[in-house]
């Protein structure tokens, strides 16, 4: 089976129906891209197909075809994945981390699609990472700075 | 558990190291003389002038490894932008308790650190005091150079490296410490070391272990908690794709130790847990019967309609209760919840050539985890090698060592190196649950509306006949202490489920049904809720004895609750919008002294919203760690709300939930403002994964009340239960 990783093509011999997750983790060696509860509802395993983001660890290996897989070790190529790492660690934004990974790929869409999120774009986009921390608050704040925005919650308070 | 008091136990020891860098470790003075240990480098500068500072803690997002290099860093002089931290080995006998709990990192090392520092710093100034033939009085250190003002030369730490390996090693009880009011690195915000690698997807978790030659593995755990095993078809399933090895492990019934369970070990992890899906077991699980959440409820009912066996009595609670002028009385109900770290439990262990075993562990406890893999295997403690890495959550859930038990028991079985890793399922289904409870409360009130009569009687678990770990119940809240008069009961529930700490263990739940019942006193006695609290403090401060408040000092309380009051708008709450409103609650716990206001908004439906909190806080005279430290606090606040919503039921001796689908998880757009003020008093600092949680709790609940009139008794937290239309 053929698959392409970050702009790098694997040539592996992989049962048709291993999430990608665990063909990133165990079988590619790319482990950034993490594990929380294999269901879809933690958004931890978030990598993009084809620049959309999905969840690595309910997408069948079987399932990718020709699709370009990008993972958190190359978001860095996108101008966005690149102010989103900046804003990350200028609002220091981790506390365990395990997370961190999944918000910033979906972060990474959400800023391509729409440059200039409002809290609404950002509650809609964010909502299926789960941050177990509760670093949430840095989270919008984070994806706002690298939209170039004033970081203020404009949201009912 | 002890501080680390490096100037009773400990002396430096320097040495030169490879390539001549000056490596200074500590020795406890116990071991003076006994055989040499090896020296465990504590802070390391090369001749380069790099310095490396190793963290001794284990670091679970608590912001622990950065936090204790500062400290060492700022007395060091060192340059921040250069220090590399590096985690310690599990060494408890070099660098003391390596324990990340009861938020206790930072009271416990704080003074220790900063003496180190200190010292090596003044042999760094010694060596240039020597060099230049000047009085070491007359030099000064900014970012490791040591600079002689007066004729103009600066030497950096590197250079000095030498030289400075000569100068004897000072006292560390006496060495000269800085003025907080210089710190340059203390007190100032600093992003987490670790961070760079974290948003660049490096493999730092206890997840991303790998080692050569790795296997990994998973566990057929009890359907039902304490079911046996009575046959699995292990022929079978290691005929499964990539299975290596298959074989039973036999429970010993201790709530630490080994389960019954079937290991599963192959070439990939999703290859062993698809031959685990497939495995055909049976299991004796009739002692789960009894085990259901409906029955548990009955019994407490029943319970509590008796008298409990009495914890703590001071004076005469029945004079009290028959004088009042008004009493008050209620039921508050807190169910088990989980604690779900992100990064599942896991652990890498591999066998050594001598029998023993190299094991990488996300623990809060790793030496815990060394003691029990040596004692329930068999292997002598100094063939183990445990690594601390990092964790993706700890919340208490990684105080216990289940997981290292159960890798270093697969790894040695099988022989070959393992990373176990469990499903989310599994830690679900094995998680050691904040354990619920039942509180019967009364209050006698005098005629000022005073509590001249306190009445609490706890309904709680026990397992074995004892109390459950992590279920125990003390007088310790706000109520207590301002009573005139109390008494606390105690009754316990069986249960054969697994409990333990949750993050602010007994304060996450004991909070909630103390202050929301301090509140329900307060709208008893027709005062403001905040000032009756503030009253309450003042009375107990002028009127009763100082022997009643062990650790709590009213005082401090009083502090945060008028700075809380000051800055959540509370005497403006009039104007909120109906449906809107504000609510209070102050909470001691871990050494810290919290008050919070969450202000709240209830729809029609009953759907509710917090939309901001305000925290005041008092952890001591110095933040270490500003920006940390409030992602602690922000955290914790989010945190606890999440728990308000969540509740683990049991159905036959089993968990009814399994994964996040059935648990309610804060998610962005639950997630309030939080508005965070620290109040710098004139004590240690200590430390912040825990005290800004319990009130959040209450806070939110009373401004349920506040905007609606329905007084939240029975957590989760519905929204069917405050349906007004
Ligand atoms: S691991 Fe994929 S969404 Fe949780
Ligand atoms: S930082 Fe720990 S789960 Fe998000």
């Amino acid at each position: 089976m053929k698959l392409t990783v970050n702009g790098k093509t694997y040539e592996r011999d992989l049962p048709e129906d291993m999430p990608l997750l665990w063909v990133l983790r165990d079988e590619l060696d790319l482990k950034g891209t993490k594990y929380g509860c294999g269901v879809a509802q933690c958004g931890a395993c978030t990598v993009h197909l084809d620049g959309s983001p999905v969840r690595a660890c309910i997408t069948p290996v079987g399932t990718v075809g020709d699709a370009a897989v990008t993972t958190i070790e190359a978001i860095s190529e996108t101008p966005q994945g690149k102010a989103l790492q900046a804003a990350w660690l200028e609002l220091d934004v981790m506390q365990c981390g395990y997370c961190q990974a999944g918000q910033i790929m979906s972060a990474q869409a959400l800023l391509r699609d729409t440059p200039k999120p409002t809290d609404a774009d950002i509650d809609a986009a964010m909502d299926g990472n789960l941050c177990r921390c509760a670093t949430y608050t840095r989270i919008r704040a984070a994806i706002k700075t690298a939209a170039g925005l004033p970081a203020t919650d404009m949201r009912e308070a | 558990m002890d501080t680390l008091d490096l100037s009773r136990r400990h002396f430096l020891s320097v040495t030169l190291a490879a390539g001549g860098a000056l490596a200074v470790g500590l020795k406890a003075h116990a071991n003076v003389d006994s055989a040499p240990q090896r020296l465990s480098a504590f802070i390391t500068v090369a001749p380069d002038n790099t310095v490396t500072i190793r963290a001794r803690m284990p670091e679970i997002g608590q912001g622990i490894k950065t936090g204790l290099a500062m400290i060492i860093a700022e007395e060091l002089d060192a340059d921040w932008s250069k220090v590399i931290v590096e985690t310690a080995p599990v060494d408890e006998k070099t660098f003391g308790p390596q324990f990340a709990g009861g938020s206790m990192s930072t009271p416990t090392s704080y003074d220790a650190m900063r003496r180190a520092g200190a010292a090596v710093r003044a042999m760094f100034v010694g060596a240039a005091s020597e060099t230049w033939s000047v009085p070491a009085g007359e030099l000064t250190v900014s970012k490791a150079v040591v600079i002689h003002a007066r004729s103009g030369r600066t030497l950096t730490y590197g250079q000095l490296v030498a030289r400075a390996a000569g100068v004897p090693a000072p006292d560390l009880r006496t060495v000269t410490l800085k003025d907080p009011r210089d710190f340059r690195i203390v007190g100032h915000a600093h992003g987490g070391v670790d961070s760079p690698r974290i948003v660049t997807g490096r493999p730092i978790f206890g997840i991303d272990t790998t080692v050569p030659g790795m296997r990994y593995a998973v566990l057929a755990r009890p359907p039902v908690y304490g079911a046996r095993l009575k046959s699995a078809d292990l022929d079978a399933v290691k005929k499964l794709p990539g299975v290596t090895h298959a074989f039973t492990l036999h429970g010993t019934g201790d709530l630490h130790g080994l389960r019954d369970s079937v290991a599963i070990v192959a070439t990939s992890w999703w290859l062993a847990k698809s031959a685990r899906d497939q495995l055909k077991a049976e299991w004796d699980d009739a002692i789960g019967a009894p085990h259901d959440s409906a029955v548990y409820r009955a019994q407490a009912e029943t319970l509590l309609k008796g008298k409990g066996t009495a914890v703590k009595t001071k004076d005469d609670i029945a004079a009290g209760l028959a004088r009042a002028a008004k009493t008050v009385e209620a039921v508050y109900d807190v169910p088990f919840i989980p604690h779900v770290t992100l990064e599942p439990q896991n652990c890498t262990a591999a066998p050594t050539k001598d029998g023993g075993l190299e094991i990488w562990a996300p623990s809060q406890t790793p030496g815990g985890g060394k003691s029990l893999v040596a004692s329930a295997l068999g292997i002598p403690e100094d063939r183990i090698t445990v690594h601390m890495v990092r964790a993706g959550g700890g919340f208490g859930r990684r105080l216990e060592n289940d997981y290292m038990l159960e890798a270093a028991a697969v790894a040695k079985t099988a022989n070959v190196p393992v990373k176990l890793l469990w499903s989310r399922e599994d830690d679900v289904a094995y998680d050691y649950f904040r354990p619920g409870h039942m509180h019967a409360l009364k209050a006698g009130l005098d005629a000022d509306g005073h509590i001249d009569a306190y009445y609490a009687h706890g309904v709680t678990y026990s397992r074995d006949g004892k109390v459950a770990q992590g279920a125990g119940i003390t007088p310790h809240d706000l109520p207590y202490l301002v009573a005139d008069n109390f008494t606390l009961e105690q009754s316990t529930i069986e249960t054969t489920a697994q409990t333990g700490y949750l993050r602010a263990p007994s304060s996450n739940g004991l909070a909630f049904v103390h202050e929301s019942f301090l509140d329900e006193i307060a709208h008893a006695a027709e005062k403001d809720p905040l000032d009756y609290r503030l009253a309450m403090i003042d009375h107990a401060i002028a009127h009763l004895p100082a022997g009643d408040k062990p650790g709590y000092d009213l005082s401090r309380a009083r502090t945060v609750l008028s700075a809380l009051r000051e800055c959540c708008g509370w005497d403006g709450r009039g104007g909120l919008p109906k449906g809107t409103a504000l609510g209070v609650a102050t909470y001691f716990s871990h050494r810290g002294y919290f008050a919070e206001a969450a202000k709240v908004r209830v729809d029609a439906d009953g759907t509710w919203r917090v939309l901001k909190v305000w925290v005041a806080g008092d952890v001591g005279s110095i933040i270490v760690n500003p920006s940390a430290a409030r992602n602690q606090v922000e955290g914790s606040v989010i945190d606890g709300i999440g728990a308000l919503r969540q509740e683990i039921t049991f159905e036959k001796g089993r968990a009814a939930q399994t994964n996040f689908t059935e648990i309610p998880m804060m998610r962005m757009s639950d997630a309030p403002q939080v508005d965070v003020h620290f109040v710098q008093s004139d004590n240690p600092p200590t430390g912040l994964g825990e005290p800004a949680l319990p009130p959040v709790l209450p806070a939110v609940c009373n401004a349920i009340f506040a905007a609606t009139g329905i007084r939240v008794r029975r957590l989760p937290l519905l929204p069917e239960a405050l349906k007004t239309a």
